[in-house]
């Protein structure tokens, strides 16, 4: 076990232990503005009534499936380029929450769309960009653990990543490029936002709320995996220090 | 050391230039596969080659929808400002369906010219604001035809 393995992660130890409780505090105090905000105070829609509501979830959960999956990208070129150990790490803890938001993304943005559209899914470029999305995470997960010396899984994983993120550019421009039932975007627009601002506040906030909510899993999930490499570690080095144990009756 | 962290990086580089080269070549010439529907411009330069059932997207035209003698059968026209095509359609249509609003409908052109929807789907446009925005817009006379300018395009 080279010991640089051990250096940074060391120093990641200490920061994530002093920006958790900041990043949970802050993540439930704007998901709670958020969701007051957009289930209670914010004004139904002119044309969907109560319904735009779902958008405070749909839209935050969509952002967050793009964000995760391009950090997992980065993280993936980081980790096969410069092998830096702490990338592998974060790509394996990202792609279950990616998968977790994708999915709901798509579960709210069908039961929008039955009562909206008429339909709870159609085959259409952005609605089946993101089901490959959701795909593309799912293969992510099963990748870094299918193989026996789990390097070998990790870059299968961060390939898979890389070659799966010409996704992520598709999901953006799919409503421009091609005609869709889904549509275009209403917040990151060239002639600014064509949403109210009684509307656009909740949704920032839920946007802020979610990307905090990440960041946290993300560290406790980096912490977990380096205490169990450090166990795994340490139960390798008493095992090779002290004498064969005797077999162990049953 | 430093050679081989080189090597890696263009490695990368190249290999993610060369995917999203093919990607791009790819969605190019499946370009007419990825839309979801037709207008009735494209509708106008020739029905879509063997596909019987396609789908059909644009503007309900203003003052064109009739409910045949008050039953379920609805006759419209389907419009994108340049062309427009008659449609029937028999059912329960979604909450946005109204005249000016997008809508999506899958079905056969018979004969006569008319498409016969099988399924309609309303679509929904990007503008989110409360009901109380809408109705001073209209008053102050600043409403822009929201489904208009999208289509359009």
């Amino acid at each position: 076990m080279p010991l640089h393995r051990f250096a940074n992660p060391g120093r990641f130890m200490r920061l994530a232990d002093r920006l958790l409780p900041w990043t949970g505090g802050l993540a439930v105090l704007a998901i709670g503005i958020g969701l007051v905000l957009g289930l209670f105070v914010a004004p139904p829609d002119y044309q969907q009534g109560e319904s735009v509501r779902i958008m405070y979830v749909h839209v935050p959960a969509a952002w967050m499936a793009l964000f995760v999956y391009t950090c997992i990208a980065v993280a993936s070129a980081v980790s096969l380029i410069w092998r830096h150990p702490l990338a592998d790490l974060a790509a394996k803890a990202s792609s279950p929450v990616g998968a977790a938001f994708t999915f709901l993304a798509l579960v709210t943005g069908s039961l929008w769309g039955k009562p909206m559209w008429g339909t709870w899914w159609v085959w259409d470029a952005r609605l089946t960009s993101v089901l490959v999305l959701f795909f593309l995470y799912l293969g992510h997960m099963a990748l870094m653990t299918a193989f026996e010396d789990p390097a070998r899984g990790r870059k299968a994983a961060a390939v898979l990543a890389l070659v799966g993120f010409v996704n992520v550019p598709i999901i953006k421009f799919s409503v421009d490029w091609w005609n869709t039932l889904h549509q275009p975007s209403s917040v990151l627009r060239l002639d600014g936002p064509s949403i109210h601002p009684d509307m656009l506040w909740p949704l920032l906030a839920m946007a802020v709320g979610f990307k905090l909510y990440y960041v946290l899993l993300l560290l406790i999930r980096i912490k977990s995996e380096l205490i169990e490499a450090r166990l795994r570690a340490l139960g390798r080095a008493a095992m090779t220090s002290a004498p064969a144990p005797a077999p162990v009756a049953q | 050391m430093m050679k081989r962290k080189h090597r890696r990086l263009v490695a990368v580089l190249v290999g993610l230039t060369a995917l999203a080269g093919a990607t791009a070549l790819v969605l190019t010439a499946f370009q007419d596969n990825i839309m979801l529907f037709y207008s009735p411009s494209d509708l106008a330069e020739g029905p879509p080659q063997n596909a019987r059932s396609f789908r059909l997207g644009g503007l309900v035209e203003e003052g064109s929808v009739r409910q045949m003698n008050g039953g379920p059968t609805v006759e419209f026209r389907i419009t994108d400002l340049a062309e427009s095509v008659p449609v029937t359609y028999t059912g329960i249509l979604p909450d946005l369906f109204r005249e000016g609003q997008g809508v999506v409908a899958e079905g056969v052109l018979n004969d006569a010219g008319v498409f016969e929807a099988r399924e309609v789907l309303a679509k929904h446009d990007e503008t989110y604001m409360p009901p109380e925005v809408a109705e001073a817009l209209k008053a102050a006379g600043q409403w822009q035809g929201d489904e208009a300018e999208e289509t359009a395009q």
